[in-house]
């Protein structure tokens, strides 16, 4: 039976699909079967940032509408043997997305997969509800900066009290990664250090991803950012919270900003 | 002049800091509110309607948080016997 991880964060643009890409792709090398499921209907972007936007045929919904059956949705990753791809739909109507769909897909993908991993709508609302709803375990994506915090707060209430693990009594795992840090900045003391965000909102920590411009080459070559430049310090980052999320015990590394030898030789050659 | 005030400058981030503590604890707080409230009217409900007849659509709850005391009401609509 595999695992439902939802990713998620109430602000958009901290994150989300970057991060569901990366520990995707991470998990996936590792040798363990993974599929990534978009959730962000009408707003798609996983297909692209796993540069897969031109074999998108059928999607999340049209599988909940019995249009195609879920073998034909699902996009294979030219790159990783493992590793699938369900998109989300680029034009139907959101509210397509029923809670009994969403549920036999899920229940669909745990027999086959290790890893289910959801990639939340930005908001609160119905979208990001649903991609929650059957989650084991969850990722918070947060910005060190205030709307961020606080939105994800919010986020945290709502796994405690709207998922299906939830009104069982039981609890959603949840752990923060943060992401677009900045050393610079956190050493001049002008932006919220990550044990101000961690002892805010009190959950435990997954990662720390450094604002890079390797994340923004790698969503323009549309590959995930460990496979694109695992050795870069985003690459890394992600690499140990997959390790991490797998159970696996990795010291946690505070991103100083610097590139290492190897990145600066090589750094520039795959833009 | 300048330099004083650079040193002057406060760091940004414990002010961001301290205005997030106050905020979420607020907002923390409404939420549990809102479970509250939802407890609360049901249990009412439940015990006034062994009673008399109500209309359990009709059943109202509100805190008002003052300063030093605050209010609670329940407005009920009571059926007349016919």
């Amino acid at each position: 039976m595999g695992n439902v991880v939802v990713v998620t964060s109430g602000k958009g643009g901290v994150g989300k699909t970057t991060t569901t890409a990366a520990l995707g792709a991470a998990l996936a090398q590792g040798g363990q079967s993974v599929v990534v499921v978009d959730f962000d209907v009408g707003l798609r972007n996983l297909d692209l940032v796993m540069g897969a936007e031109r074999r998108v045929v059928y999607d999340l919904i049209t599988v909940i509408q019995g249009v195609a059956k879920l073998p034909q949705a699902l996009i294979r990753d030219k790159r990783i043997e493992n590793l699938w791809l369900l998109p989300a739909s680029q034009t139907r109507d959101k509210d397509a997305l029923t809670e009994e769909g969403v549920g036999r897909v899920i229940a669909q993908l745990r027999q086959s997969y290790d890893w289910i991993i959801c990639d939340s709508p930005a908001g609160i609302e119905r979208g990001a509800v649903l991609a929650m709803r059957h989650a084991d375990a969850a990722i918070i994506v947060t910005n060190p900066e205030v709307s961020s915090v606080r939105d994800s707060d919010r986020i945290i209430g709502m796994l405690d009290s709207k998922t299906l693990k939830a009104e069982r009594g039981e609890r959603v795992e949840k752990q923060l990664l943060i992401t677009r840090y900045d050393p610079a900045r956190a050493a001049r003391g002008d932006m919220l250090s990550i044990e101000d965000v961690q002892e805010i909102l009190a959950i435990p920590l997954l990662g720390i991803v450094p604002e890079s411009e390797d994340v923004l080459r790698a969503s323009n070559l549309g590959t995930p950012v460990t496979l694109c430049a695992p050795t870069s310090e985003p690459g890394r980052a992600y690499w140990n919270a997959a390790q991490r999320l797998n159970g696996e015990d990795v010291e946690m590394i505070v991103p100083s900003g610097k590139k290492g030898f190897f990145d600066r030789l090589f750094g520039r050659r795959a833009a | 002049m300048n330099l004083f005030n650079w040193l002057k400058r406060r760091r940004s981030a414990p002010v961001a800091r301290e205005r997030l503590e106050i905020l979420l604890q607020y907002e923390r707080s409404l939420v549990n509110q809102t479970d509250l409230i939802a407890v609360l009217r049901e249990e009412i409900l439940r015990i006034v309607a062994r009673y008399v007849v109500i209309d359990p659509d009709t059943v109202q709850v509100k805190v008002n948080r003052g300063n030093t005391v605050s209010t609670l009401a329940v407005g009920i609509r009571v059926r007349n016997a016919a």
